[in-house]
Formats: structure tokens, C-alpha cells, sequence
């Protein structure tokens, strides 16, 4: 079995609202539970599709492996080694390894930069390039990389369509060889034929620098095509967790079933979306205890408003954290 | 094919602006019959929502103008009427519900205010009349509890229940065609599920008919009777869900389908369309998707092809289909 590159566990991030003095003796604050105790592990070289809609926690989570914001609980291994307990010096260097993506290129690239200031900028936090000529070659590099011609070196965003913004974000992710790359709803800003381009970008960059990929998104369709594993996620919780094929063609948490019965494909033989459920997506907060989908579910029983079900493994590789299965 | 309701025949729209003009929409023609859903498909900047707004006459003049064509509602030109009569068209004939509700909806009144205001203009109905088939409009598309939401603001609702309360809004005057542009785009996907159902629903119980304007093919697979493909304001393809689906025509087309990734296999690589959008403000000679198209021969960069009838109801504007022996 291939080496887990980043292992994830019981990872815990509460916001606290209304977290100001009087509010506090008041008693009236309120926590978000944006991320409330998840386990999952990524081997070197592969991708983990992480899935889910608005507000359940994916995007948090992302941000959470790469400490842009810290964690309320939990452990993040990073080859075995907690990044949690590392001090500010030797995070700077594991940051290096763990890269993110960002969704909107509009709003990554800052558009008073040129495409060389904006991409030599991590040589330089990082010293990997001193001289002028060193920064350059390997900006034109990275450009080649991601498949844009060396004329852009010197051009600002705007003169860039989105899905050549995109690039350019991409090529920023690579320029400090990561071994991790965290791509928070990449292709979702993209036209459909732009998006095919920068997933097979994706793809290729993949196989030839071995890059281990958390990809996060709400579309169905692309995690299905781009992930080796899945993990759906619901307010704050994994629901289930699996091979790609597994959980697209043989799903078994009720959520799983309904965010798949919803898509609209796009052939009009296919049977059309529905929903499965019943009403909206449960809010983080102050949630309940028992299951997040309780209420909504239609397996629901008593025990399901009690208690929070854990993840159990069914198969190989594949877990489902349900009390009805 | 039933009666057509909507007629556009040969719309352009141009935008003069300082940095030179825009053509967002070019030689457009296309009809809406009675009880039809029509779904008009392309990617950003495709000229599907101006084609849309032309229609309501919502396009502000100028720097907008109408360069060519007309728009026809139930025979009448839009183009043609009197401020009032066109007054009369939107709302009470021709509703239009948007993508993202919370800049649709005023955030400062209440959504009875709101729904009640279209009534009490359109219908001359009093406040209490206008308050009570309010109630009604909510209760229709499904919001619980309607005679107390009725008092709350937009932002007291979530996204899929404020799209509800803009479909109520556009329903309160008993139009006869819903104009939705991207109505589901803004929602996850569980919701956008709930809320297509809800407005085909609507549609058939009321015998309306629909222009439905999306970028989602998937959408459009199973919302829409006939479909139009826009790219770079030019309608490039136009005929049944079937033909579209599974015989498509144009290049555009074709490469459209081929780059949304399948949901019952992966493949390793998709098919994408290469190279991007030409700049609108600066659009190639001849057809416009000849830069990116893979089957390029010289007519194609000097004339812009016909927007032909391939098989009955089946059109599409590509040089390919200029000799019937291809």
C-alpha cells in the first residue's frame, strides 16, 4: 500500500458568533460548526475528490490543511509528522509542500502585478531564485508548464481570459514543487469548454511531477472524473467515503443517493433530477445532536436524533457513517 | 409544431460604447410556440441574456440599440408599441425571473410588498385583495406557513426559497410566457433539482410557455422541448432536445457535448474545445468559431455561414453543411 501523505483526524473547526464581551456574559453566542470532526487520509500520488454543497465544510477544510486558519481540534499529518505542532519556521517550509488553488482567478491575481512579479514572488519568500535571470528562467518554465507562450511573461491579469487566469493560478501552485495541491472549486468559475481544458491540465501536470491532489467541488460531474477517491461531505461531517467507481455507482449513505439523483445529466434519455430528500440543507448552527440528515432523511429512526453515527467501514476502502445501513 | 407565440426574426443588438462597438447579438432568429420550452444554451458572453432582455425591451438605449430585426409577441411587435402597451406585455403577458434573487428582490420591503405592488399595478387590485392572492402565490410554489413569510424580508429566506418567491412574483399576474435567465445557477444542485420541477410544473398546470436560458446542458436535457446553442452572439444550432442531443450539427455543438465530463465512466483525458472565446470587440472575419474549430477551410474565415434548415426543424449555421454532399 502506498505511503498516506496527509492523514487526516477528528479535525474540528468551530466559528463562534457573537463572540464580543456583553454577548458572552449575555450567554447568547452561537457556534458554527464548520468542520466538526472528520478523518480521511490521501496517499502519495493519488486524488481525493472532496464533495458536498454550500456551507458543508469543503472549502474550510482545505484551508484548515494548509493552516491559513488554524484548527479548534484535531491532527494533520503530513508524512507522519503533525503539521499542528510545528512552530511558525518549519511551517514556512511545509508550505512549500502544500499548495492551494483558489476558485476565482479574478480575485487570486493581484491585477497590479505582471504575470513575472506574480509568480516569482514565492522563488523569493522562499530564496529558490536570487538573480533576475534565475526568476525569469523559471517563470518561463512554469508558464511552458501550463501552457501558455512566453509573450504573457510580462502582461498583467486582465489581458488574461479566465481560463488563462486559471492557468497562471496553477502555475503559482507549482512553482515551489509542491507535493500536495489543494484545488478549492478550480474549474467551477469556467465556461464547460474551458473547464475540459484545465481538468485535463490537471491531469497531465499530475502524471508527470507525481502530485498528490485534494480536489474540492460541488459539481458531481467533475469529481467523477478527476478523483481516485471520494469523500461526500454534509454540514460539517463525512458521510461516506470511498473508491470513485464505489460511490457513484453502488452509494449507501442516503445524502449520497440524493446529491446524485439531483444532477441533471446531460442526456436527455437519462431519468431526469429529482430530489430525495425532504426540505433544505440543515444549517452548522448550533446543530442538533444525532445524525446531521435527521429530519430530512427518510430511513430516519429514533436513534438518528440521539446520536451522531460514525464512519464503519463496509468494504474495502469503503465507509459509511449511517445508523440505517 | 403549435402556433408560434414568441417570434424573433433576424435580431441584432449592438452595444456602442467608447472602446468601439459590441455586437452581442447577431442575426438571431428563432420561435417560441404555445406551451414550448425552449432552452437557449451558450457560455459566458454568448449574447443569450441580451437576447432574452430584447425581448422585454429591458435593453438601455444607449448606449444599447436594436440594429436589426424584430421581435414579435403574440403577432405584435414589441419594437412597435406604445410605452404603455409594453407596460402592459411585461408582467401581465411576459414574466422574467432572474439568477440571483437577492439583487432582483428589493432587500428593503417585505416580499408581500413586492409581489402585492405587481398586483395592485398590473391587476387594480386593492391592498387586502392584492394581500390575499399573495398568500395564494406563495402557498403555489410551495413555501410553508405563506400568510406569515409573506411579512418577512428577502434575506430572511434561503436561496432556493427566494427563487420560489421570485417565481411567485412573476406568476401573480397570470402571464402566458416566463422568460427564466440562469433561474438555477446560483443554487446547489439538491435545490436546483426542487426548483426545475417547480417551474416545469408550473408551466404545464398553467399551459405556459417557457424561455428557458441556461449554460448548463444538463439543465436544459430535461427542462427543455427545443433547444438554441448561442456562440459569440450568433445562434449556431436550433431543433429538438432529440436532434440536439444526439444528432448535433454544429462544430460548437459537438465540442460542447463532448467536454462535460460523463457520469458513468471515466475517461482518463476529456475532449475540450481548444483555444478561447474571440474577443467581442474584435470578433475573427467570417465564422466566428473558426479559430477554435477543428474542421476549418478557407470560406470559413471569409463568410459567416447560413443559418440553414438541415432536416425539418433542425438548423445550423456551419460551411461544412454548404455542399449536400457532406
Amino acid at each position: 500500500m502506498a505511503e498516506h501523505l496527509l492523514e487526516v483526524k477528528d479535525l474540528v473547526k468551530h466559528f463562534t458568533l457573537n463572540g464580543d464581551f456583553v454577548s458572552r456574559i449575555a450567554g447568547k453566542t452561537q457556534t458554527v460548526k464548520a468542520v466538526d470532526g472528520i478523518s480521511f487520509h490521501i496517499r502519495q500520488g493519488e486524488t481525493l475528490g472532496l464533495v458536498g454543497e454550500s456551507g458543508c465544510g469543503k472549502s474550510t477544510t482545505g484551508r484548515l490543511i494548509t493552516r491559513l486558519i488554524e484548527p479548534t481540534a484535531g491532527e494533520i499529518k503530513l508524512h507522519g509528522e503533525d503539521l499542528l505542532a510545528f512552530p511558525p519556521k518549519r511551517m514556512r517550509d511545509a508550505r512549500r509542500n502544500i499548495q492551494l488553488v483558489f476558485q476565482d482567478p479574478y480575485a487570486s491575481l493581484n491585477p497590479r502585478k505582471t504575470i513575472m512579479e506574480i509568480l516569482s514572488r514565492p522563488l523569493e519568500v522562499h530564496k529558490l531564485a536570487t538573480t533576475w535571470h534565475e526568476k525569469r528562467e523559471r517563470v518561463l518554465e512554469l508558464l511552458n508548464l501550463v501552457g501558455l507562450g512566453s509573450e504573457h511573461i510580462d502582461r498583467y491579469p486582465h489581458e488574461f481570459s479566465g481560463g488563462q487566469r486559471q492557468r497562471i493560478a496553477i502555475a503559482r501552485g507549482l512553482a515551489l514543487t509542491p507535493e500536495l495541491v489543494i484545488g478549492d472549486e478550480p474549474v467551477s468559475a469556467l465556461d464547460v469548454s474551458i473547464q475540459a481544458q484545465i481538468l485535463n491540465l490537471f491531469r497531465e501536470l499530475q502524471e508527470k511531477f507525481s502530485l498528490t491532489y485534494l480536489f474540492v467541488a460541488h459539481d458531481l460531474s467533475v469529481i467523477r472524473h478527476i478523483s481516485d477517491r471520494v469523500a461526500v461531505m454534509y454540514v460539517g461531517k463525512i458521510v461516506e467515503t470511498g473508491p470513485v467507481e464505489t460511490i457513484f455507482s453502488d452509494p449507501l449513505h442516503p445524502y449520497t443517493k440524493a446529491l446524485l439523483a439531483a444532477v441533471p445529466e446531460a442526456d436527455p434519455s437519462k431519468p431526469p433530477p429529482r430530489l430525495t430528500l425532504e426540505g433544505e440543507v440543515a444549517t452548522p448552527i448550533d446543530p442538533p445532536p444525532g445524525c446531521r440528515l435527521n429530519g430530512r432523511c427518510p430511513l430516519a429512526t429514533t436513534i438518528c436524533g440521539e446520536v451522531s453515527p460514525e464512519l464503519v467501514t463496509v468494504d474495502t476502502n469503503h465507509q459509511v457513517a449511517c445508523h440505517n445501513l | 409544431m403549435a402556433e408560434p407565440v414568441l417570434e424573433i426574426d433576424n435580431l441584432s443588438v449592438r452595444f456602442n460604447l467608447k472602446r468601439g462597438v459590441l455586437r452581442a447579438v447577431d442575426g438571431v432568429s428563432l420561435s417560441v410556440g404555445k406551451g414550448e420550452t425552449f432552452g437557449l444554451v451558450g457560455e459566458s458572453g454568448s449574447g443569450k441574456t441580451v437576447t432574452a432582455r430584447s425581448i422585454m425591451r429591458l435593453i438601455k438605449t444607449p448606449p444599447g440599440e436594436i440594429a436589426g430585426g424584430t421581435v414579435r409577441f403574440e403577432g405584435r411587435d414589441i419594437y412597435q408599441m406604445s410605452d404603455a402597451e409594453i407596460r402592459e406585455i411585461r408582467g401581465q403577458h411576459i414574466a422574467m425571473i432572474f439568477q440571483e434573487p437577492m439583487t432582483a428582490l428589493n432587500p428593503v420591503f417585505t416580499v408581500g410588498n413586492q409581489i402585492g405592488d405587481a398586483l395592485r399595478t398590473n391587476m387594480g387590485l386593492s391592498k387586502a385583495e392584492a394581500r390575499e392572492r399573495s398568500i395564494e402565490m406563495l402557498q403555489l410554489v410551495g413555501i410553508p406557513s405563506p400568510a406569515a413569510r409573506i411579512d418577512n424580508y428577502v434575506h430572511e429566506f434561503s436561496g432556493g426559497m427566494r427563487q420560489r418567491v421570485m417565481l411567485a412574483m412573476a406568476m401573480s399576474c397570470d402571464p402566458t410566457f416566463l422568460i427564466a435567465d440562469e433561474p438555477t445557477t446560483a443554487l446547489d444542485v439538491t435545490i436546483q433539482a426542487v426548483i426545475l420541477e417547480l417551474i416545469t410544473s408550473m408551466i404545464e398546470r398553467f399551459d405556459m410557455s417557457l424561455l428557458f436560458i441556461t449554460h448548463n446542458l444538463g439543465v436544459v436535457a430535461h427542462a427543455c422541448d427545443n433547444v438554441g446553442v448561442m456562440y459569440a452572439s450568433h445562434l449556431v444550432e436550433m431543433g429538438t432536445k432529440a436532434e440536439i442531443f444526439s444528432n448535433p450539427q454544429h462544430p460548437y455543438t459537438k465540442g460542447l457535448l463532448r467536454s462535460i465530463p460523463r457520469m458513468d465512466a471515466q475517461e482518463k483525458f476529456l475532449t475540450p474545445i481548444n483555444g478561447t472565446v474571440c474577443n467581442m470587440m474584435d470578433p475573427p472575419q467570417g465564422c466566428k468559431f473558426h479559430p477554435r474549430c477543428e474542421h476549418t477551410m478557407d470560406v470559413c474565415k471569409e463568410r459567416i455561414p447560413e443559418f440553414r434548415e438541415l432536416s425539418p426543424g433542425h438548423f445550423a449555421a456551419c460551411h461544412l453543411h454548404d455542399q449536400p454532399t457532406v
